[in-house]
C-alpha cells in the first residue's frame, strides 16, 4: 500500500518582550531559579493580570507578515488544569477569538514552492518549569519562565512530509527572527513545536486517526520524530491495528515515541473568557502603524538579491536567511564598491565557516563589513591575490589590525614587477632542467609544475597572470 | 466618642480635641470588650498604634490627608502586607500577604489607621457569615440572629460602633445586605470604580469593593480615598473621581425615583415592604417623583448569577492548590492526594458546592447550556436597568427580603440561603452602584432601603442617601448592648 503522511504544526514562538506577558517582572534567562516571578507570577490570591501592550504589536506584526487577517476584536480565556508549575490552577491563552486568523507561507521543497496554510496565531502565558532531578525524589518548581508571552502558530494539515513540515518550520522560525518578535533560540526553548502526524493511503480523502508528538526542540528532532512517527503508524496499520488519538512524547535519546496520555484521558479544560481581561481590540491605527514597521521580508528580499546582485537563487537564499546575515552582506558591496559575486563568495564562504568554526551569529563577527571591504579592495586592486587574501583574513579573525596593515607587516603584497618575477623564473628553469625539456616535447601539464614552483619561491606573493605571461615566453616552444 | 462618626472625628482630629493614639486605644479597648461579636478575625493592636502615633505627629504639622489618624478595618479579603489575609477560609489560615491591596494603600496614604481584619463568610461565599472558618459573628441587635453576609464582620462591628468605618465587598449583595441586616449605611461602587488589585477574587466580573459606614457622609469621604483608576486593574475604569461630599446637600426637588413592580410582589414580607414605602414616602415630601417601572428580566437573575459567579469562582480558586502556599495536607502521598486532600481539607461546605456547580457549568457539552446563556441573560437584565434608568434618576426598593434571620435558620437550604440577594443580585449582574441606608425597624431588626444609580453616578446616590439621613434618626441608633 501507498501511504501519504498528514502532518500539521503547533510552534510556540516566545515573544522577545523585556517583560511578562501580564506582568513587569523580567523575561530574561537563565536567572537563579524564582527570582523573575513577582506576585503577579507566583498566582498569589488577589493579583491580577495586565496585558503588555508590546506582545500586541507583536502578534499583529506576525500576522501581517504571512498576510492573516487580523481580528478587530480578539479575547483571552482562561484554560484550566491543575499543575504544580501552573500557578493560578489555569492558563491564560485564546480560544474563540485569537488575535491572528487565517493565513499562510510558502515554502520551498526540491525546487519546488508550496503553500502551507496557517489556521490562527494567537497569545498565551508560558507556564513554569518542574525540575524532577537533584531534589532527591520531591520536585523542584521555577516559575521564572510562568508569564513569558508565547505566540502560538497553529499549521493547516497541510504538509505531506518530515521535509515539509522542517521546510516550514524553518520559514516561520526565519520569519520571526525578521521580525524581531522572537530571538529563535531552541536550545532556551524560545522557538519550539507540536506535531500532529496521521497517515493514509494515498487513494483515500478523509485524514487518518493523528496523534500528537509534544515539545520538540530542534529541526532535526523534527524530521526525524516525525519519520520515527509515520513509520510507527504504518506498521501498526498494516499489522491491522488501529491508531490511537493520543499525545505522544518523542526520545531523542532512542529515537522513539511513546505514550504520554489517550484523548480520554485529556483534559476537558473548560475554557471561558478572562473576566480579569477586557476584550481587545486593535484599531485601524495600530495595524497601519504596524504594518509601516514591517521589515523587507525574506522571500522579497531573496528575489531582489537575485535581480539586483545576479546571485544564484541558493545564495540569495543563504545570504538573506537572516536580516542580519543580509545586511551585513549589503553593507560591504556598498563599502567595498566590489563585485556583488565576490562579496556574496566571501560571505558565505570564508565568512560564515570562520563564525561556524566557533559558534557566533554574524552580528558577534570578529571582522565587521568594514575591515573585510579593506580587504576585498586590496584583492581588486591587486595588492593582494584571492589565495594571499584568505591568509589575511584569518590574520584579521584574530587580531583588530586592517588588512591593510597586516599586508604591510607580513610583506604580503603582491608582486607584479616583472622583472623581479623574470628573475626567479629564470632560477627555476635553470634549476630544473629535465622539467623544461618535457615540457617542450610537448608535456603541457608539466607548465604547471613552473607556476607551483614560481609561487612557492614568492611565498604565494607573484602576481599569477604576471607569472603566466612570464613563463609562456620564457618556455616558448 | 465611639457614636462619633468618621466625618466629626476627622474634624476633631484637625482640632487636635483628641489624639489618634487616643481614638485608637479606645476603640481597641471596645472591640477586646465585645470580642464576643466575633467581629475581627485579626486584630492588628501594635501596628495600629504605631500608625497612630506616626498619624498624630502628622497631624501636628497640619495640612494633613482627608482621614489622617481616623480609625478604620478592612475586611479580611483585603491582602494587607505583612498580615494574615485569610479571607475567612482554612485555606489561607496561614497566608501572612506579602503585599497590599490597592484599596489598603489608598486608605494608608489617605491617613486612616488600620485597627485590624474583620470577619466574612469563607472567600465572600454567603449571605450570614456563617460560612466563616472563624465562626459566625452575632448580629449586633439581636445576638442569636446573623450580621448578613458575606461583609458580616464589617457590618456587625461598625453597627456594634467597634470602629466607625470599614472596607466591604459586594458581588452579590454582600456590603448591602450585611449593612441593611445591621442598620448601616453600605456602598457597592459601579464595577471598575474600585480597584480590585488585591482584593481576593470571588467573581472577577461582578465583585467590588465599597465602604460601610454610620452615615452617608462618611461612605462618601470613604469613597473618597478607595476610587480611581488602578493600573493594576484592568478592569478599573480611567474616568475622573469627582468630589462625592460637595453635592450632599443638594435639593431633592424632582428627582425621579423609580420603583420597580417586581421589588414589591408577593415574595416581599409586608412588613418589609411597609417600610419600604414609608422609606419612599419621606422621599415624596422632599420633592420627588415616584415612578412605577418594570424590570421583567429580574426574576432571572439569581439562577443567571449561580451560573456565572460559581464558573469564575472554580477559576480563581484552583490557586489554593497547597503548592505555594495555604493550607497544604500533611504527608501527601503523590500530586493527586496533594491537591485532593489540601483542597479537601482547606475549603468548607459552601466553597466546594460553589466550585463543583461552576466546574460542572463550564464543562464541555454545558457551556452553551449555562454560561453563555447566564451570560445572556445578565445581558437582558442589564438592558432593564438602562431603559429604567432613562426614565428615572434612581431606583428604589428593599434590600433583603425579611430582616436578620436567625443563626443556623437557612444554613440547611442552600437555595433559602441564596434568595436573601434576590434584590441585590441583579444589580451585580448590571454593574451599577447602589447603597443600603437605614430606613427603620421591624421586631427591633434594622432594615435597609436600596437606592440603585446610573453607572458612576455614586455621588448623586450619596446626596439622596444623605438628604433622607438629614430629615430620619434611624443611622444614628445604636444597638443597646453596645451603647
Amino acid at each position: 500500500m501507498q501511504w501519504e503522511t498528514v502532518i500539521g504544526l503547533e510552534i510556540h514562538a516566545q515573544l522577545a518582550t523585556k517583560s511578562k506577558i501580564f506582568s513587569g517582572a523580567s523575561t530574561a534567562y537563565g536567572a537563579e531559579p524564582n527570582t523573575q516571578a513577582c506576585a503577579v507570577d507566583l498566582g498569589l490570591p488577589g493579583v491580577l493580570p495586565v496585558l503588555n501592550q508590546q506582545v500586541l504589536r507583536m502578534a499583529v506584526k506576525f500576522g501581517l507578515a504571512i498576510d492573516a487577517e487580523i481580528a478587530a476584536y480578539s479575547v483571552f480565556a482562561r484554560k484550566n488544569y491543575f499543575y504544580p508549575d501552573l500557578p493560578k490552577g489555569y492558563q491564560i491563552s485564546q480560544m474563540d477569538d485569537p488575535i491572528v486568523g487565517i493565513g499562510h507561507m510558502d515554502i520551498e521543497v526540491n525546487g519546488e514552492t508550496r503553500r502551507v496554510g496557517v489556521t490562527r496565531a494567537h497569545l498565551e502565558e508560558d507556564a513554569g518549569k518542574s525540575l524532577h532531578e537533584d531534589f532527591h525524589g520531591l520536585t523542584g518548581i521555577d516559575l521564572n519562565r510562568a508569564g513569558t508571552p508565547l505566540l502560538e502558530i497553529v499549521s493547516e494539515p497541510d504538509m505531506r512530509s518530515a521535509k515539509e513540515a522542517v521546510a516550514y518550520m524553518r520559514k516561520i522560525h526565519e520569519l520571526v527572527q525578521y521580525l524581531d518578535i522572537c530571538d529563535g533560540n531552541m536550545q532556551e526553548g524560545s522557538f519550539r513545536c507540536d506535531a500532529n502526524v496521521s497517515v493514509r493511503p494515498v487513494v483515500q480523502e478523509e485524514y487518518g486517526t493523528r496523534t500528537e508528538l509534544k515539545n520538540i526542540n530542534s529541526f532535526k528532532f523534527v524530521e526525524k520524530a516525525i519519520n520515527i512517527e509515520v513509520e510507527r503508524q504504518i506498521d501498526i496499520i498494516e499489522a491491522g491495528g488501529r491508531i490511537v488519538q493520543e499525545t505522544r512524547l518523542y526520545d531523542a535519546d532512542k529515537n522513539e515515541t511513546r505514550s504520554m496520555r489517550s484523548k480520554e484521558e485529556a483534559n476537558d479544560y473548560r475554557y471561558f473568557p478572562d473576566p480579569d481581561l477586557l476584550p481587545v481590540y486593535i484599531s485601524d491605527e495600530l495595524r497601519s502603524e504596524v504594518k509601516a514597521e514591517l521589515p523587507e521580508l525574506p522571500q522579497l528580499k531573496r528575489a531582489r538579491f537575485i535581480a539586483d546582485y545576479k546571485l544564484d537563487a541558493e545564495t540569495a537564499g543563504i545570504l538573506s536567511s537572516s536580516k542580519e546575515l543580509a545586511n551585513y552582506f549589503e553593507s560591504l558591496v556598498k563599502e567595498s564598491a566590489c563585485d556583488a559575486k565576490i562579496c556574496s563568495n566571501w560571505v558565505t564562504g570564508d565568512l560564515i565557516a570562520a563564525l561556524n568554526r566557533q559558534g557566533l551569529q554574524i552580528d558577534q563577527s570578529p571582522v565587521s563589513y568594514q575591515r573585510l571591504a579593506r580587504l576585498l579592495q586590496r584583492i581588486a586592486d591587486n595588492t593582494i591575490s584571492g589565495k594571499i587574501a584568505k591568509q589575511v583574513f584569518e590574520a584579521m579573525w584574530s587580531s583588530e589590525d586592517s588588512a591593510d596593515s597586516i599586508i604591510e607587516a607580513q610583506g604580503l603584497k603582491q608582486i607584479t614587477d616583472s622583472g623581479a618575477i623574470e628573475a626567479l623564473i629564470d632560477q627555476i628553469i635553470a634549476d630544473n632542467p629535465g622539467q623544461v625539456e618535457q615540457y617542450l616535447s610537448g608535456k603541457d601539464k608539466v607548465f604547471g609544475f613552473f607556476v607551483g614552483q614560481t609561487m612557492k619561491a614568492s611565498q604565494g606573493k607573484a602576481n599569477p597572470g604576471e607569472v603566466n605571461k612570464v613563463l609562456k615566453s620564457k618556455l616558448k616552444r | 466618642m465611639y457614636t462619633k462618626t468618621i466625618a466629626q472625628l476627622a474634624k476633631g482630629l484637625q482640632a487636635g480635641e483628641y489624639s489618634s493614639l487616643e481614638l485608637t486605644q479606645s476603640y481597641l479597648a471596645r472591640i477586646k470588650q465585645h470580642h464576643s461579636l466575633n467581629s475581627f478575625i485579626t486584630v492588628t493592636e501594635d501596628l495600629a498604634i504605631a500608625s497612630a502615633k506616626q498619624a498624630d505627629a502628622m497631624l501636628a504639622t497640619g495640612n494633613v490627608p482627608l482621614l489622617t489618624g481616623v480609625p478604620i478595618a478592612h475586611k479580611d479579603i483585603f491582602c494587607t502586607q505583612g498580615i494574615k489575609t485569610s479571607c475567612g477560609s482554612k485555606m489561607l489560615d496561614n497566608f501572612i500577604a506579602p503585599y497590599n491591596a490597592t484599596v489598603v494603600e489608598k486608605f494608608n496614604a489617605a491617613g486612616a489607621v488600620t485597627l485590624g481584619k474583620l470577619n466574612m463568610d469563607e472567600f465572600a461565599m454567603g449571605s450570614s457569615n456563617e460560612t466563616s472558618f472563624y465562626g459566625n459573628v452575632q448580629n449586633p441587635w439581636a445576638a442569636n440572629t446573623v450580621p448578613g453576609g458575606s461583609s458580616g464582620g464589617s457590618a456587625a462591628a461598625v453597627a456594634a460602633r467597634l470602629i466607625p468605618g470599614a472596607t466591604g465587598t459586594d458581588t452579590g449583595g454582600s456590603i448591602r445586605q450585611p449593612a441593611a441586616l445591621c442598620g448601616i449605611t453600605g456602598l457597592k461602587a459601579t464595577y471598575g470604580r474600585v480597584s480590585r488589585y488585591g482584593m481576593i477574587a470571588y467573581a472577577s466580573s461582578l465583585d467590588q469593593g465599597g465602604p460601610m459606614t454610620q452615615t452617608a457622609e462618611d461612605a462618601a469621604l470613604m469613597l473618597q480615598a478607595m476610587a480611581g483608576f488602578d493600573p493594576k486593574d484592568s478592569t478599573s475604569v480611567d474616568c475622573e473621581v469627582p468630589d462625592y461630599s460637595t453635592g450632599l446637600n443638594n435639593s431633592l426637588v424632582g428627582l425621579k425615583i423609580g420603583l420597580p413592580k417586581e421589588f414589591f410582589d408577593a415574595a416581599l414580607n409586608s412588613d418589609m415592604a411597609a417600610s419600604i414605602e414609608a422609606a419612599v414616602n419621606e422621599y415624596k415630601k422632599m420633592g420627588a417623583e415616584i415612578i412605577e417601572v418594570s424590570m421583567p428580566n429580574l426574576k432571572l437573575a439569581i439562577p443567571a448569577y449561580y451560573v456565572i459567579a460559581p464558573a469564575e469562582c472554580s477559576a480563581n480558586l484552583s490557586r489554593m492548590d497547597g503548592v505555594r502556599f495555604g493550607h497544604r495536607c500533611a504527608n501527601p502521598a503523590n500530586l493527586n492526594d496533594l491537591y485532593i486532600r489540601s483542597r479537601g481539607e482547606g475549603f468548607g461546605a459552601e466553597v466546594k458546592r460553589r466550585i463543583l456547580v461552576g466546574t460542572y457549568a463550564l464543562s464541555e457539552g454545558y457551556y452553551d447550556a449555562y454560561y453563555i446563556k447566564a451570560q445572556k441573560i445578565r445581558r437582558l437584565i442589564s438592558d432593564d436597568f438602562k431603559q429604567a434608568l432613562e426614565q428615572v434618576d434612581v431606583i428604589m426598593g428593599p434590600v433583603s427580603p425579611t430582616p436578620a434571620f436567625g443563626i443556623g435558620e437557612k444554613t440547611s437550604d442552600p437555595i433559602e440561603m441564596y434568595l436573601a440577594d434576590i434584590y441585590t443580585i441583579a444589580i451585580n449582574m448590571a454593574g451599577l452602584p447602589a447603597m443600603s441606608i437605614p430606613a427603620g425597624f421591624i421586631d427591633n431588626k434594622p432594615v435597609g432601603l436600596q437606592i440603585i444609580g446610573n453607572y458612576f453616578a455614586e455621588a448623586k446616590l450619596l446626596n439622596v442617601a444623605h438628604q433622607y439621613q438629614q430629615i430620619t434618626d434611624w443611622h444614628q441608633q445604636t444597638p443597646t448592648s453596645f451603647e
